[in-house]
């Protein structure tokens, strides 16, 4: 077993893709996921692997779609304005059936934004930010330690279901440094009978997107991909839950935004208030019948996100009206305020109190 | 226990390192720690500066919005800084080189010349090591000298280990100066 | 002559036998051909990948008897170098129009060619966007009438057609850049002897070589066949000249061993 060491989250990250056999790494450098080709760029050369910075996004996204169809593990990392830039890649690897993992170390926007780390890329990330109807896998780690561990499942995860897997983390868990256990490789193999190798002793491989012949063959590879991603739907439903057993208060968040919320139930526990937290590790697929099980006995659920309402789309979509859902959002590289969580989880028991005394 | 420290100086008096430094030892002996550093284009120009947490517990937010410890290297960091430090928080200034006296009545102000001490011993890149000394003398329960002293040879590069013993002395320079300053 | 020594003409072995989707007088099938010719001879069938781009050629992994991948417009060169750099050994082609390699992909022709990318470009250059109807490409020629140009390519709104080769040419990287056509017979053969070439320095690991091939598209030029080969020769050799730019496999080869 490896020692604990002190690593930076997109360092962890990065060799975790070195741990899980990927050896094709293409990206373009953006602030706050630098480290991340720096650290390959020193790192795949000692593996004998490739390194290569794109001269755009567009094609880091379209080198790590060539690779993937060669039948090999390839990786490629990204920031918010870079990631909008991959879309164009991804609906082609998506619609092409290739596996692949994907980073954003997400920052502000839109647009140009800032640095400082947020959440708003949570719809593009979820609902398929390029054309047409797909999906990706979207992993939300929540300290370098997942993000070593994540990474490491997703090359599994895009392996198994020819799909791309999105590790989607705020800058905050990407640029901080954190005591973390290196992964041990999983030691899968998957059989990859359509790669690109070249049609020796077989007929040829085509890989493409383009669906042209017969008339319904397009809507025969959506329904194809549906299937797909409803196995996945039921296959991987991923959640982390602290104190919701007894909860009156639930609370929703991921990655930075969930470590507050965490820090907030406890102390509000101590304070005698009945609070608990839903972290979906998931996002899509979402683990919507998980927190609807866990919510319909919570009186009100609180949404703690580092965008402007995105994440609680699904989670009243889960809860589908039965609860009452709140959101508290930070943007633009603010974080939720720990004081600002306890308070909001107050104001409802007063309001609560209030009630049922007036009733 | 949850310290929530800023540290912050120019470029090259080894500010990062400093705060790498504090969280291994720390973590070696089995705290909590988290290490951010401020990145981009906001750390060009002016002063760098990272943010850590050593803690008995789970860390929330890496993000440091009020510290409760701040070393300042120069004096920018001064200015950035001490406004932002908690009611009864800690500030270790480098008085060898701030011209502006930190001025603040409700914390706990420690002037210490950490570029004098670190000259003294024949570079000027050492301040750091003189005002993890202090840190040390004025927040024993943080983390024991031996354990930064463990981690000095796990936290600085192969190549510049060799400095190791001279960082020592700085850092017990600036552990013994602080002893002085206090019991004045 | 006895019937033994007279070559048969056949279809190459790499040449689906099917019905492609081009247009009477349209230069794609013949370029495939001659693809498929050179893979067959440097036998190399078995080890190579076509990467497709958006435009006519779209489905041109159908018609070549190889491994067949499709890239988004403009990214096939990018596609080719993430396969190539996993794929070391297989030979990759990146099969490209104008409006493909030189208006939506220009970043990717030139930094994969920049990068001396053990890839092989075969460019078709007909002047004219032809899969969405004939829309102006890059290398219409000034004057040119096109659905989006229909008073003819004004040079001082939109620019004098950009000439591929010589753009490349100023890059230290490629080690073979030709400029060819498919107008006549004549020049078809010189065709087939860049792709083979071409092809010949990817099979030695020499880097990035590059094929232009002048090309007609006589639909959208709303002409007969006949006129679209002519036009080519008239129109369009005038202003992209057929030339061997660049040739330097020692050179490579010396760069390889001493690397």
């Amino acid at each position: 077993m490896s020692k604990t060491v002190l690593m930076k989250g997109n360092e962890a990250l990065a060799e975790a893709a070195i741990i899980a056999g990927c050896r094709q790494y293409f990206a373009y450098p953006i602030t706050p996921q630098n480290e991340i080709p720096a650290y390959m760029s020193r790192r795949m050369p000692e593996v004998g692997g490739t390194f290569l910075q794109a001269e755009s996004e567009l094609a880091a996204i379209s080198m790590v779609l060539g690779a993937a169809a060669g039948g090999v593990r390839a990786m490629t990392s990204s920031s918010s304005p870079g990631m909008a830039l991959k879309q164009e890649g991804i609906s082609y690897i998506a619609g092409s059936e290739l596996p692949c993992v994907l980073v954003n170390v997400m920052r502000g926007g839109p647009g140009l934004g800032a640095i400082a780390g947020a959440q708003g890329d949570y719809f593009q990330a979820t609902r398929g930010g390029g054309n047409g109807d797909y999906r990706t896998i979207v992993l939300a780690p929540g300290s370098a330690q997942e993000l070593a561990d994540f990474t490491v499942d997703a090359f599994d995860l895009a392996d198994q279901y020819r799909i791309p897997v999105l590790i989607l983390a705020d800058g905050y868990i990407g640029q901080m440094s954190e005591p973390v256990v290196l992964p041990e490789p999983t030691g899968k193999t998957f059989e990859k009978p359509w790669a690109l190798t070249g049609a020796k002793g077989r007929s040829k491989n085509i890989i493409a997107s383009l669906k042209l012949i017969p008339d319904n063959a397009l809507e025969e590879h959506n329904l194809h991909l549906q299937e797909k991603y409803d196995l996945i739907s039921e296959n991987i439903r991923r959640i982390d839950t602290y104190h919701t057993d007894n909860a009156e208060w639930l609370i929703v968040a991921y990655g930075t935004a969930a470590r507050i919320a965490r820090k907030a139930v406890d102390r509000l526990r101590d304070e005698g208030v009945k609070a608990g937290l839903f972290r979906p590790l998931s996002l899509w697929p979402f683990p919507d019948r998980e927190l609807h099980e866990i919510a319909r006995n919570a009186g009100k659920v609180l949404t703690v996100e580092m965008s402007m309402g995105q994440l609680v789309e699904d989670v009243k979509l889960s809860v589908n009206g039965e609860v009452e859902v709140d959101l508290y959002g930070r943007a633009g590289g603010a974080v939720p305020a720990l004081d600002d969580i306890i308070e909001r989880i107050n104001s409802y028991e007063r309001e609560n109190h209030t009630h049922v005394q007036a009733s | 226990m949850t310290e929530e420290l800023i540290i912050a100086g120019f470029g090259g008096q080894g500010v990062l390192l400093t705060g790498r430094l504090l969280c291994v030892a720390a973590m070696r002996q089995g705290k909590h720690v988290s290490h951010i550093p401020s990145y981009g284009a906001e750390m060009r120009g002016g002063t760098a500066n990272c943010s850590v947490v050593i803690s008995d517990e789970e860390i929330a937010s890496p993000v440091i919005e009020r510290p409760s410890i701040v070393i300042a290297l120069n004096g920018p960091s001064v200015a950035k800084f001490e406004s932002r430090i908690r009611p009864g928080g800690l500030l270790i200034w480098n008085s060898s080189l701030v011209k502006m006296a930190p001025t603040r009545s409700d914390l706990v102000l420690i002037p210490l010349d950490a570029t004098d001490l670190s000259l003294a011993e024949g570079t000027e890149r050492g301040a750091n090591m003189a005002a993890i000394g202090a840190l040390l003398k004025l927040k024993p329960d943080l983390v024991p000298m031996d354990a930064v002293e463990a981690a000095l040879d796990e936290v600085i590069s192969a190549r510049n280990r060799k400095h190791n013993p001279v960082n020592r002395r700085i850092l017990h320079a600036g552990y013994e100066i602080t002893e002085k300053i206090n019991a004045a | 002559m006895s019937a033994k020594t007279i070559p048969m003409y056949k279809r190459p072995k790499g040449l689906t036998d099917v019905r492609t989707h081009y247009c009477a007088g349209c230069g794609h099938g013949i370029i495939h051909k001659l693809i498929a010719e050179a893979l067959e001879e440097l036998e190399v069938l078995d080890r190579t990948i076509l990467i497709a781009p958006v435009g006519c050629a779209v489905l041109a992994y159908k018609y070549i008897e190889v491994d067949g991948l499709e890239a988004a417009h403009g990214r096939a060169p990018a596609v080719a170098t993430g396969l190539k750099r996993a794929l070391p050994d297989k030979m990759v082609i990146s099969y490209q129009g104008d409006g493909d390699l030189l208006a939506i992909g220009t970043g990717e022709t030139i930094h994969t060619a920049n990068r001396g990318e053990d890839i092989t470009i075969i460019f078709v250059n007909n002047a004219v966007y032809g899969m969405t109807g004939g829309q102006m490409a890059p290398t219409t020629l000034e004057g040119q009438k096109t659905l989006t140009s229909p008073y003819g390519r004004n040079p001082a709104e939109v620019g004098f057609p950009i000439r591929a080769c010589e753009l490349l040419d100023t890059l230290e990287s490629p080690v073979y850049i030709e400029r060819t056509s498919v107008h006549n017979p004549a020049s078809v053969r010189k065709t087939k002897k860049a792709i083979l070439k071409a092809l010949k320095y990817q099979k030695e690991g020499l880097g990035y070589s590059f094929v232009e091939i002048l090309s007609m598209c006589p639909t959208n030029l709303g002409v007969e066949p006949v006129v679209g080969a002519d036009w080519v020769k008239d129109a369009m050799i005038p202003w992209f000249p057929l030339k061997k730019f660049r040739d330097r496999p020692e050179e490579k080869k010396e760069e390889k061993q001493a690397s």
